[in-house]
């Protein structure tokens, strides 16, 4: 069971307030992304779940038990940290059993769950290393191994990604994903990066200035950003963002158009401009288009076969039914 | 990082330290300063009375105190030039690629462990000394008179025993920040066309700058303090010659019992030392925040 | 990267470092000859003194003349009590500065590095009078206690900079994993910091050891460490080169092989972590 429920959490730093006043509810089971730019708050958030931080004002629950008071060690939620946080003096067995040692497990069961893990996570050749003879994706899974075995009522994990190369982050990431499918356990995953948030998670939870701006599903973030920080934050390449005359003419102060939702063509158009970089992901390609009158350039997704250099003159046409609107607040007009 | 739990613990923790150091500082500090005001002599127990600024007009006007701090600031500095100079130069030499690099290194720090009252009488007979010393020997060998070290020019001798001592320190910590300089930094000096001379001018010399101060600070502490090369060398002669100030307040105070004169001699090297504190302080402080 | 330098280059690096080590080292090379002479062969000159018999009969003659194991006990039961001692107040102070940092945490490290830099002379007198009234005067336990106190800012200091070392996120590791401050303190705290808490031990050892301020003003002949012990062969009367070099090597000797040892913390240790 890992049902946490924050109402009303606040947490001050001295003057600064981290987190503003703030409630949600996170389901058994579920795998729920806390997602920012840095500074949002988002890891204070996940430290006062843990109980690495006291809050200010407010209640946590978790399974329904007022979990407020409670040092982390009773919380029953295990951690994975950023720096992976090993015990560089113990080896992989002994770093994956300190949990289990510490509630005072019995030695062979201890052995028992710590072989489980080790298979479970591709560690067994490596159980009796120490965790500086071993790779930042190992050190990944030990971090993470330590974790699964005391069976916590949820996982909590802040940014375990950021200290892996490109290539690694990916496969991990899928591993993390299975992992969540295979326990049913449920996760608090905290990142800046909004390709990780998008592919893992159930729910995503954007926070910004220690509020939160939205929580819906990856989708529900993309089709329907409910302000224009969401718009801007979720979403990759980023959202076009467009004001003055061609936003009035929707009758809003600001409207948002994805890349994918602008054609492009040669012959004619709604905005004419000229080609600047073209980024080539193969599939598909990126072209970044200066149109007249406009400041920022316009990012447009086209087909990867579709040949044009820099300077081409070319006309974009968006799709109007896929135009976000917003109004001079911010938020979304439906 | 911390939650309540902690908080109270931390404060219990580090309550036995603080209180320890406080009453180490404020009891003899508040009775030194106390005694500065007092007539009061070890030899005439029950005479103490008020006596104002006395102490301090006599001691501060007394010929010696002049020549003690004329001599500390003699010995300072002197040590200071010998040891600043010397340990820029040693640890260059001993950054460059050698064999035996450790053995060597080894041998030119040894000194720093060997303690004052040996070094001093070493110096003093084995090597100083106008007969049977290393020095006259040599003199005598060369036929050239030999010099008695401690008769024509004391202070400069306990300049050079304290410099030996003290060098090792300076080289020691100039040699540690030279391996933390970045070699990438020169390199890129390399690149910009800079010669040997101006990269030591331009990227060393500034890099040296902190690790120079924070050993002048450090051991301006120290060398004000110098004190038993003193006693066993010359006990402060010929005359005052090489009375500095920790020794003239010791000669006061418990050669001569007179509490209340090396009470406010006390006083004056804690202003003094306080001077020199102040600066050092600020630069550990600055360090703290990085 | 460092790039190849030539042969030549390095042979003469070799060489002139290779004096200045031998010119530094000599003073200490030298009582160590002299130590190993007889009486008569250590007053004469440095190429007849080279050539002479080699005994051990200084050694001998310290300890008959002087009753040196004394002192040397001495030295070895302050410096090591003062630091044993030191250490106990020091560590959780300093472990509390580290992992519970509050507002005043840096104005405390501060204020106690301040206190070393007192000058012991302005507090000569009043240290003098109470060790007279307390019966402390030449006693080990005087020393001992004054030898802490000297030293514990540095105590704190080292081992401050040390535990900061270990990175939070380990000790939150532990917490998360249900470890109470006493288990934290010791299973991961403490392996973790022991080469910091050794390092900061010998520092220690070697300052009180070489301490000569107060224990020549302090003691007389019961608790007279070896520095004091050594000063008294400033006097004429006692001027023995042989015998004083024996003495002094053998004072000297355990702390060098100490320093050796801990050269590279030093560094930290007297700087307070200003350099690294």
């Amino acid at each position: 069971m890992g049902r946490i429920t924050l109402s009303q959490v606040k947490k001050d730093f001295g003057e600064v307030s981290v987190i503003q006043k703030l409630s949600l509810t996170i389901e058994d089971g579920e795998f729920i992304v806390f997602v920012g730019p840095s500074g949002c708050g988002k890891s204070t958030l996940l430290r006062l779940i843990a109980g690495l931080e006291d809050i200010t004002e407010g209640q946590i629950e978790i399974d329904g038990r007022n979990a407020t008071e409670l040092p982390p060690a009773k919380r029953g939620l295990a951690m994975v940290f950023q720096s992976y946080a090993l015990y560089p003096h113990m080896s992989v067995r002994k770093n994956i059993a300190f949990p289990l040692r510490m509630a005072g497990v019995e030695k062979s069961q201890q052995d028992r769950l710590v072989e489980e893990a080790a298979r479970m996570l591709n560690l067994t050749d490596y159980l009796d290393r120490r965790p500086r003879q071993l790779s930042g994706g190992q050190r990944q899974r030990v971090a993470i191994g330590r974790a699964i075995v005391r069976k916590p009522a949820a996982f909590l994990f802040d940014e375990p990604l950021s200290n892996l190369d490109a290539a690694l982050r990916v496969g991990m990431r899928l591993e993390i994903s299975e992992l969540h499918k295979r326990l049913e356990t449920t996760m608090i995953y905290v990142t800046h990066d909004q390709v990780e948030a998008m592919t893992m998670a159930d729910r995503i939870v954007v926070l910004n200035d220690g509020r939160i701006e939205q929580v819906g599903t990856p989708l529900e973030l993309y089709r329907k950003p409910g302000n224009l920080f969401v718009a801007g934050f979720v979403g990759s390449p980023k959202i076009n963002l467009l004001s003055g005359a061609e936003s009035r003419k929707h009758g809003a102060a600001t409207i948002g158009i994805r890349s994918e939702h602008i054609s492009i063509s040669t012959e004619g158009g709604d905005w004419p401009g000229s080609i600047g970089v073209s980024e080539h992901l193969g599939s598909d390609t990126f072209f970044h288009v200066a149109c007249e009158g406009g400041d920022a350039p316009i990012t447009v997704r086209a087909d990867g076969e579709v040949d044009l250099k820099y300077g081409d003159k070319v006309f974009l046409t968006p799709d109007t039914a896929q135009i976000h609107k917003f109004d001079s607040r911010g938020l979304r007009i439906d | 990082m911390a939650t309540q739990h902690s908080r109270a613990a931390a404060r219990l923790m580090i309550s036995p330290a603080v209180i320890l150091l406080l009453c180490w500082m404020l009891v003899p500090l508040g009775m030194t300063l106390y005694f500065s005001f007092l007539r009061y002599n070890l030899l005439m127990p029950g005479t103490e009375s008020w006596n104002g600024w006395t102490n301090y007009y006599y001691f501060l006007t007394d010929p010696s105190f002049t020549d003690a701090i004329i001599n500390t600031l003699l010995l300072v500095g002197g040590v200071l030039a010998i040891t600043v100079v010397g340990g820029v130069l040693f640890a260059l030499l001993l950054d460059q690629p050698m064999w035996g690099q450790g053995l060597i290194r080894v041998l030119v720090i040894a000194p720093f462990f060997v303690m004052p009252t040996v070094s001093a009488l070493v110096w003093k007979n084995m090597f100083m000394n106008p007969v049977n010393g290393i020095f006259a020997h040599l003199a005598n060998a060369l036929g050239v008179a030999p010099l008695d070290f401690f008769a024509r020019i004391p202070l400069a001798s306990i300049i050079w025993i304290v410099s030996w001592q003290w060098l090792p320190f300076a080289t020691l910590i100039l040699l540690t920040s030279l391996q933390s300089l970045d070699q990438e930094q020169l390199e890129a000096a390399e690149m910009d066309g800079a010669n040997w001379l101006r990269r030591f001018r331009f990227v060393m010399i500034p890099h040296l700058a902190r690790p120079v101060t924070v050993v002048i600070l450090i051991q301006t502490i120290f060398l004000l303090s110098i004190f038993a090369e003193i006693l066993v060398t010359t006990n402060g002669g010929p005359g005052t010659a090489t009375t500095n100030l920790t020794y003239l307040i010791y000669v006061q105070s418990l050669l001569q019992f007179d509490v209340g004169a090396g009470s406010a001699g006390g006083v004056i090297a804690i202003i003094l030392a306080n001077i020199v504190a102040i600066f050092l302080m600020r630069m550990i402080g600055k360090n703290l925040d990085a | 990267m460092a790039r190849e330098v030539s042969k030549r280059r390095k042979a003469i690096t070799t060489a002139a470092a290779g004096c200045v080590g031998f010119l530094m080292f000599f003073p200490i090379l030298w009582i160590a000859i002299l130590s190993l002479k007889s009486e008569g062969d250590a007053i004469r000159g440095p190429l007849e003194i080279l050539s002479s018999n080699w005994t051990l009969e200084s050694y001998g003659a310290v300890q008959e003349r002087s009753n040196y194991l004394k002192h040397f006990t001495n030295s070895v039961a302050i410096s090591f009590g003062s630091t044993f001692l030191g250490m106990l107040v020091a560590i959780p102070a300093a472990w509390a500065m580290a992992f519970v940092p509050g507002r005043r945490t840096k104005d405390v490290l501060m204020w106690m590095l301040s206190t070393k830099m007192l000058p012991p002379v302005g507090v000569l007198i009043p240290l003098y009078l109470i060790f007279r009234d307390t019966g402390l005067l030449d006693t080990r336990t005087g020393l001992v206690l004054v030898m802490m106190l000297i030293n514990l800012p540095i105590m704190v200091w080292m081992l401050y900079t040390y535990f900061k070392e270990v990175p939070g996120e380990i000790l939150e590791a532990a917490r998360m994993d249900g470890a109470t401050l006493r288990k934290e303190l010791f299973y991961v705290l403490t392996p973790m910091a022991l080469p910091g808490m050794a390092s900061t031990v010998l520092l220690v050892i070697i300052l009180a050891w070489n301490e000569a301020f107060w224990t020549l003003n302090l003691t007389a002949v019961k608790a007279a460490p070896l520095t004091a012990f050594i000063a008294s062969y400033s006097s004429p009367e006692g001027l023995f080169y042989a015998k004083l070099s024996a003495a002094s090597i053998v004072a000297i000797a355990p702390i060098l092989l100490l320093g050796w040892i801990s050269q590279k913390q030093l560094v930290r240790g007297l700087t307070f972590g200003a350099v690294k």
